[in-house]
């Protein structure tokens, strides 16, 4: 069966026809938005994570017919017209990403956790961060790097 | 790209349009956060389903009512707010205390209550790709005629690892379930059959609705877990206790275990070691009980017998902690 499903994609209205059995990550990256991650088969790493009404959920375990209604942001809306947001700063001055295959999995969650509490202590964002997996970094770049975008989200600057 | 099989997917307003449902799409599954189904139907575990119900949308099953005397959480709750929830945090520790140990984040704002008690059993031989499966003969649990565990198995040994079943054993919770037949309620404890296979003992078309709690005054309880990191994994043990005290001694006690058996085991006869202190004497008995009823095969990449182990380990510091701790 398919399904119409309107929601606001990355601040724009979008409709499309989508079959029930399609995963959000499927259907984002066949219509280009190919900057979530597939990195497992089975829920447990984070590349896939988007924000669904600001809630970082897993792209892989979602249905796309599910997010009617709903409000759904992928890593590419963080570009600040062809700039980086302070979130992708953050990581770029703090060396958070590496690879990068992780990086928009991160970059969402902790867009997320931001948006709920704007100044976290390290604890606050190792738990936030929790559902990701970096195979290079060893984390503590990418702490330093949501730490640095707090701050600077913090005097304002996005 | 299709990642899974052809299905229908109905998303119910109402547990009555669930029900019917229910009975109208032979072949269907309940779908909550689908952080356990969908993995496993992308997997190829358990025959394809024709359709998923999907029961986040049924307003009637997404309430927590909570209060000093007793707490009812709706099937479709999140494991992040039963986790979040201050009364609950209050009054039932152990519940809010195994649902802040699920998984990570993310999962936690995906997954239900309701399928976290139906949580599928794991194994290694089975929470694995089609492609692994297939390379290995499949197994005894699906699709297969061997167990890799125990070869001469008649019978199915893949662990349950959901971490709030233990937690609501221990204060005596029931499950309250709809199906084509109406309503019923269940102990808790008989949800789970002890086989790996067939786990549960819902009947076809049964909807578990809600976890229901009576407030025992006096007890004071809390959930302990060991898992590989300290974020995502199942757990490798899960231990959930109640006690009271009265002055020196330990008056009511009870024990509920994870990530060990092919079910969540309450322990039997923890009233018999009531009505002392908690002493060696205490602790050995404690120890017996587990050692006969805790059995963790070699499911995980840990060894069976370590986490057989850890168990009794976290068992006897939960006890201790809580006892120590008890305020009245
Ligand atoms: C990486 C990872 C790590 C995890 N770690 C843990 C962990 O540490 N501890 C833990 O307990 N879990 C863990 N989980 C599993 C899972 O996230 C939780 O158990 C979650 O609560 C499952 O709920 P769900 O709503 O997503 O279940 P679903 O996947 O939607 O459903 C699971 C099962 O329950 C059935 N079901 C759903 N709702 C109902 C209902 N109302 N009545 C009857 N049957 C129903 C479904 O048909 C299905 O068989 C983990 C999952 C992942 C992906
Ligand atoms: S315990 Fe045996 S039958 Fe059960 S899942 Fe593991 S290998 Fe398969
Ligand atoms: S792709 Fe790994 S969690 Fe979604
Ligand atoms: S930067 Fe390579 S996985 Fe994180």
């Amino acid at each position: 069966m398919k399904k119409i499903v309107k929601f606001t994609l990355n601040g724009q209205p979008h409709v499309g026809a989508v079959a029930d059995n399609i995963l959000l990550i499927d259907y984002l990256r066949g219509m280009g938005l190919t900057g979530t991650k597939t990195g497992c088969d089975g829920g447990e790493c984070g590349a896939c994570t988007v924000l669904i009404n600001d809630q970082p959920a897993l792209a892989c375990l979602t249905l796309a017919p599910t997010v009617q209604g709903a409000r759904v942001e992928t890593i590419e809306s963080q570009s600040r017209g062809g700039g980086l947001s302070d979130i992708q700063l953050g990581f770029h001055h703090k060396l958070g990403s590496q690879c990068g295959f992780c990086t928009p999995g991160f970059i969402m969650a902790a867009e997320g956790l931001l948006r709920r509490n704007p100044q976290p202590n390290d604890e606050e964002i190792r738990e936030a961060l929790g559902s990701n997996i970096c195979r290079c970094t060893g984390y503590v770049k990418i702490i330093e790097a949501v730490k640095w975008a707090a701050k600077e989200r913090g005097r304002g600057v996005r | 790209m299709e990642s899974l099989p052809d299905f229908d997917l109905i998303r119910p307003r109402t547990l009555d349009e669930a029900v019917k449902a229910r009975q109208k799409f032979p072949g269907n599954r309940l779908l909550g956060g689908g952080t356990d189904l969908l993995v496993n139907i992308r997997r190829g575990i358990g025959d394809a389903p024709t359709a998923l119900i999907d029961m986040t949308n049924i307003a009637e099953l997404k309430t927590i009512k909570a209060d000093a005397k007793k707490l009812k959480i709706g099937a479709s709750v999140t494991i992040q707010e039963v986790a979040d929830d201050s009364t609950i945090a209050h009054h039932y520790p152990a519940i809010a205390e195994a649902a802040a140990s699920i998984a990570g984040p993310t999962q936690r704002a995906m997954g239900t209550l309701g399928g976290n008690l139906c949580l599928d059993t794991r194994c290694i031989y089975y929470n694995q790709s089609d492609w692994w499966r297939s390379a290995n003969g499949f197994c005894l649990k699906y699709q297969g005629e061997k167990c890799h565990i125990a070869l001469k198995s008649k019978t199915c040994f893949a662990t349950y690892s959901g971490d709030l079943a233990p937690a609501a054993m221990v204060l005596g919770a029931e499950v309250e379930i709809i199906g084509p037949n109406g309503q019923r309620r269940l102990t808790l404890t008989d949800l789970y059959s002890g086989d790996g296979q067939n786990y549960l003992t819902l009947e076809e078309g049964e909807i578990i609705t809600a976890l229901s709690i009576k407030k025992e005054p006096g007890l004071r309880s809390g959930y302990e877990k060991i898992r590989t990191r300290q974020s995502i994994d199942y757990p490798l043990a899960g231990v959930a206790a109640g006690l009271c005290r009265e002055g020196n001694k330990i008056t009511d006690f009870h024990i509920a275990v994870t990530g060990t058996n092919p079910k969540p085991v309450l322990l039997d006869g923890t009233a018999h070691l009531v009505g002392g202190p908690l002493d060696d004497e205490f602790f050995n008995a404690l120890d017996k009980l587990m050692s006969a009823q805790i059995k963790s095969m070699k499911t995980t990449l840990a060894p069976g017998n370590y986490r057989r182990k850890m168990a009794g380990v976290l068992a006897r510091r939960l006890t201790k902690k809580l006892f120590d701790n008890y305020c009245q």
